[in-house]
């Protein structure tokens, strides 16, 4: 599309998608939260490594419900007059916890305990006992190598380190650690079973393009803890998991690595600043995390590489900054998709696409010179 | 409350918002000569979820948006948020907003009777907008210990309780109050609050209720939703909810204390502002309406019925966080059958899950266009389903039957009749966006199939939920506007029920058009045509089938009755109900396609080419 004369354009747009973090270092912050209150075991200033528990609490055992009035045959009301235990008492599963005797001895009835715990309740409304099982203990690590810099007390504590880091697109599997080993040579490469030998138990690899699905076989065969990989096929993930993804709210999978894509679905060239950033720390240890959120909180999968070889430089409030002429974006839809480029212009009036929908769009200069029409919708900013 | 700033009568401009889960949707409304008329729309990225977690920055961009395209400036200089009245140069008189961002209202209901106390508690947690994570029941068919793990499981905004008639069952409502106590629920937001839970339940129980919950939820006590079986009085139970929504809820998502403090309304769930406008549509025109609102994570549902009005939630089918959840639920099949053209099934599976992590996205292409649509026919279907299963007459004669006894009723007991929806009504992003109103057109009708004579709206530009929030302050005002330029008049559908061989007569359609000419129209099996007849003209049809099809008075029963026009015209249907798609994949692409050619659904060129 040619640049009309007199056509309106914006010198800054707001209304954008935020893009994927890829950079060479940059302060990283961690807040490791318990999910209810607890213990914080580091303070301010402690050197945590990636498996050093931060804080540790109890969760409220499962509670049972005895039906003792039923069990006794007797009113609801009466069931208080008939319990052997009272509130607060520990019990062992077994134990009897309320009897009732008639007719001089000749009716025994018997409730006894279904589990260990403690009884909490006893109510003469329902005639139901409430016991509460031994609280089960919860524990967060670290997760990242680093210093801790704040302690949210009785919940946790916030670690800081200097790190690379770079944000997937969509993942699946939870948190891990490993050393980044480098898997194929290009990021156009395919990443298949024969890249993947004994040695890389325990490491985060890097792949290409692809990632097939004999090749997470192999990773979990072997041990890998982390594959990460431009694309994958949507055929390959479903059976690899056994099921398909209906939303995108993934990390607790346990299907033996953490899957990290950083480009989208199919076969898709990992960026070449995200490839040669995991190739320049081959042989670090990094954090992986494959949780994503695209509801409700938006979460991306993430790998951490602490080091202290540089510093980030710049500093100030990225978020703030919009879209302008210039501005490094990728197009992240159909027919560009995966395309790189620069923001060329920014045409404030409506137009239309192949679609026939009027939308908002701008002109990407890509990389190959040519100029394009997108929706604006269709980009994202690739934050340098 | 509302506190309105400034005298209705001398309001200029107003502007509304909704915080959608993807996008926050800006509506700017001006009154002129001819009465309140909608002016433009502002949309920007939502910005509830981190980095940001401050709903008022997407507000803000959608209204930047607004501004940039008026000249009309509405924001405060000093970025304290939107200048409320307007000032002479800036500002608006009147600010108001919807919201589903974050999830939406989340809530839990229990009841005793499954069929009885729980779905009428379901039906009014629906109706006041929530998203319902599960329904607790004695009876359920669950053991307590699972109930207790769900219970535990789930992080919900509110909790809604009922059970028993008044004067009715005591003991077994306890019960479940007592394993709620026992399961020790988390809010979803805020670990520090109480979570709210209202009592819709036996009143004599309410002392014990008290006693019992009073120390360890937030309580709110209200009449009985079942005060006898015969009847359901779900009213007082919503409001509740409402108010205890943006006391406790809404207070505690990121940015919206600020966004409170903005409005001039209470921010009402963008569902319920939906609802309203569906409500509205049967008030004004005094018929039954199946109305749908197609959003990026769920597809609400809504019938007023005979006057009754239930909305059912399908929370993860949606177009595009939950896409996937589509493609899932319905098979990638049943989404590429309505393909004209040959695509790989890997290259639709990937689109699809491309578009669910990069949500906000938008087709640019007239393949990507049709597969959006494809996809939305499927959502759509199920959606309608699940409704089904909601909108239920009011079960309690006997109670104790078995579970699967009730589930077979619940199935077949739906009073939805398509025969009998007069009206269907479409709003959420993929209809009001199609760049032809004929796609949403034909998307709602492959949907739901309507039957007989059935007129079709759809929201302009997506507006509902604002009018509907806007109706509880100011409803002269939205009503002009939802007249005028929300509401589209897309046409009218005439299809007959039944099914026959291809090219069998189905239909003789004799339409009496506004110029005094009458059309003479012969439909065989497997055609539709699409006849013009202009928005805000009517046109008397007279339907005559052939044996074995129905249009509402009986198979072969002629029928008399109007035709809206609308943007779209009048579609003649004779593809049978059930809607017949060949099997052979040849076959069903050459008719699709003429199906598409004939009403002009897509561009000729562009189709043509890509199959």
């Amino acid at each position: 599309m040619s640049k009309a004369k007199g056509k309106r354009v914006s010198k800054e747009a707001y209304a954008y998608t935020p893009g994927l973090k890829v950079k060479r270092a940059m302060l990283v912050r961690k807040t490791r939260r318990l999910p209810i209150p607890g213990k914080v075991l580091v303070k301010e200033g402690d050197e945590v490594d990636f498996k050093t528990i931060i804080a540790r609490t109890e969760l409220a055992g499962e509670p049972e419900i005895v039906k003792v009035a039923i069990l006794l045959g007797v009113e609801p009301e009466d069931v208080p007059r008939y319990m052997t235990k009272k509130i607060g008492d520990e019990v062992k599963e077994g134990e009897v916890i309320a009897h009732y005797r008639a007719f001089f001895g000749l009716i025994k009835r018997d409730v006894t305990a279904p589990v260990d715990g403690v009884i909490e309740s006893i109510s003469d409304i329902t005639g139901q006992v409430v016991i509460r099982k031994p609280p089960i203990p919860l524990e967060v690590d670290a997760y990242i190598p680093g210093k801790v810099v704040e302690v949210l007390p009785n919940e946790g504590a916030v670690i800081e380190t200097n790190a690379a880091f770079i944000q997937g697109i969509f993942g699946i599997g939870g948190e891990t650690h490993g050393v980044i080993k480098m898997a194929v040579d290009s990021p156009d490469e395919e990443l298949t079973a024969d890249h993947i030998s004994d040695d890389d138990k325990g490491a985060i690899l890097i792949g290409g393009s692809l990632v097939t699905l004999d090749a997470l076989r192999k990773g979990v065969e072997v041990g890998v803890s982390c594959i990460v990989a431009g694309g994958i096929r949507h055929r390959d993930l479903t059976e690899f998991m056994g099921e398909e993804i209906g939303v995108a709210i993934t990390g607790h999978e346990e299907v033996g690595l953490t899957l990290i894509i950083t480009e989208g679905f199919g076969k898709l060239r990992m960026s070449r600043r995200a490839f040669n950033l995991f190739k320049s720390f081959e042989g670090y240890r990094a954090a992986a995390n494959g949780a994503t959120q695209i509801r409700a909180g938006v979460m991306r999968p993430e790998v951490i590489i602490p080091h202290s070889e540089f510093y980030e430089e710049k500093s100030g409030d990225e978020l703030a900054a919009g879209m302008v002429p210039g501005t490094p974006v990728r197009i992240i839809r159909a027919p560009y998709f995966g395309a790189i480029g620069r923001v060329h212009s920014l045409p404030i009036d409506l137009q239309q696409v192949e679609t026939e929908s009027y939308v908002r769009v701008l002109e990407v200069e890509l990389e190959d010179g040519r100029i394009v029409t997108v929706p604006r919708a269709n980009v994202e900013i690739i934050e340098e | 409350m509302a506190r309105l700033r400034k005298p209705k009568e001398e309001m200029k401009y107003i502007l509304a918002t909704d915080v959608g889960s993807t996008t926050t949707k800006a509506r700017f409304f001006e009154r002129k000569p001819e009465g309140w008329r909608f002016v433009i729309a502002g949309e920007a990225p939502t910005t509830v979820e981190a980095p940001y977690e401050d709903v008022t920055l997407g507000v803000r961009n959608a209204v930047r948006e607004v501004e940039e395209l008026t000249g009309h400036k509405i924001l405060a200089e000093d970025g304290s948020g939107i200048v409320v009245p307007f000032d002479g140069e800036r500002g608006v008189d009147l600010y108001c907003t919807t919201s589903s961002a974050g999830g939406g209202l989340q809530m839990m209901v229990a009841g005793l009777i499954k069929t009885m106390t729980a779905e009428s508690a379901n039906r009014a947690a629906l109706g006041a907008g929530a998203i319902v994570m599960d329904v607790i029941a004695q009876d359920d068919g669950r053991p307590i210990y699972k109930k207790i793990q769900r219970i535990r499981s789930l992080r919900p905004d509110m909790i809604l309780l009922a059970g028993g008639t008044d004067g009715g069952a005591t003991t077994h409502v306890m019960e479940i109050a007592e394993m709620l106590k026992a399961a020790e629920p988390k809010p979803r937001l805020g670990l520090g609050y109480k979570l709210p839970i209202v009592y819709a339940g036996n009143k004599d129980l309410r002392p014990q209720i008290k006693k019992l919950l009073g120390d360890v939820f937030a309580l709110t006590i209200v009449d009985n939703i079942r005060p006898v079986l015969e009847v359901e009085n779900t009213e007082p139970a919503r409001r509740a909810i409402h108010e205890l929504f943006m006391e406790h809820v809404m207070s505690h998502a990121p940015g919206y204390l600020k966004l409170m403090k903005w409005t001039d309304v209470d921010i009402m769930p963008t569902p319920a502002g939906e609802g309203m406008a569906m409500q509205l549509i049967a008030k004004v025109f005094k018929k039954n309406v199946l109305g749908v609102g197609l959003g990026g994570a769920t597809t609400n549902v809504y019938s007023v019925f005979e006057g009754k009005f239930v909305r059912s939630v399908s929370a993860n089918l949606g177009m595009s966080y939950s896409i996937c959840n589509v493609m899932k639920t319905a098979g990638i099949k049943n989404i590429m059958r309505w393909l004209p053209f040959d695509m790989d099934e890997e290259e639709v599976a990937s689109r699809l899950m491309n578009k669910m992590i990069r949500p906000t996205t938008i087709p640019q292409t007239l393949d990507d266009l049709i597969v959006e649509h494809s996809v939305a026919r499927e959502a759509l279907r199920l959606g309608l389903e699940h409704h089904k299963t909601i909108a239920t007459r009011l079960k309690g004669a006997k109670i104790e039957r078995t579970i699967s006894d009730m589930f077979e009723q619940a199935l077949a007991e739906t009073y939805i009749d398509l025969m009998k929806i007069d009206i269907i009504a479409g709003t959420g992003g993929l209809l009001s966006h199609a760049p032809r109103r004929v796609q949403s057109m034909l998307v709602l009708t492959d949907a739901f199939q309507p039957e007989g004579i059935t007129w079709m709206f759809q929201d302009s530009v997506f507006m509902m939920p604002h009018l509907g929030v806007l109706s509880t302050v100011y409803p002269e005002a939205a009503w002009q506007i939802f007249d005028k330029d929300c509401l589209v008049r897309l046409g009218t559908v005439i299809a007959p029920r039944g099914v026959a061989n291809k090219g069998d007569p189905v239909m003789t359609v004799e339409i009496e058009m506004p110029n005094g000419e009458t059309l003479t129209e012969e439909m065989h099996f497997g055609e539709i045509k699409r006849i013009e007849l202009p928005e805000r003209e009517e046109a008397k049809v007279t339907i005559s089938p052939r044996r074995g099809f129905d249009v509402g008075r009986g198979p072969g029963k002629r029928v008399e009755g109007t035709a809206m026009g609308g943007v779209v015209g009048i579609l003649l249907d004779a593809r049978g109900r059930p809607l017949q798609l060949p099997e052979n994949d040849k076959e069903r692409k050459e008719t699709l396609l003429k199906w598409f050619l004939d009403i002009d659904m897509y561009p000729e060129d562009k189709l043509k080419e890509l199959v």
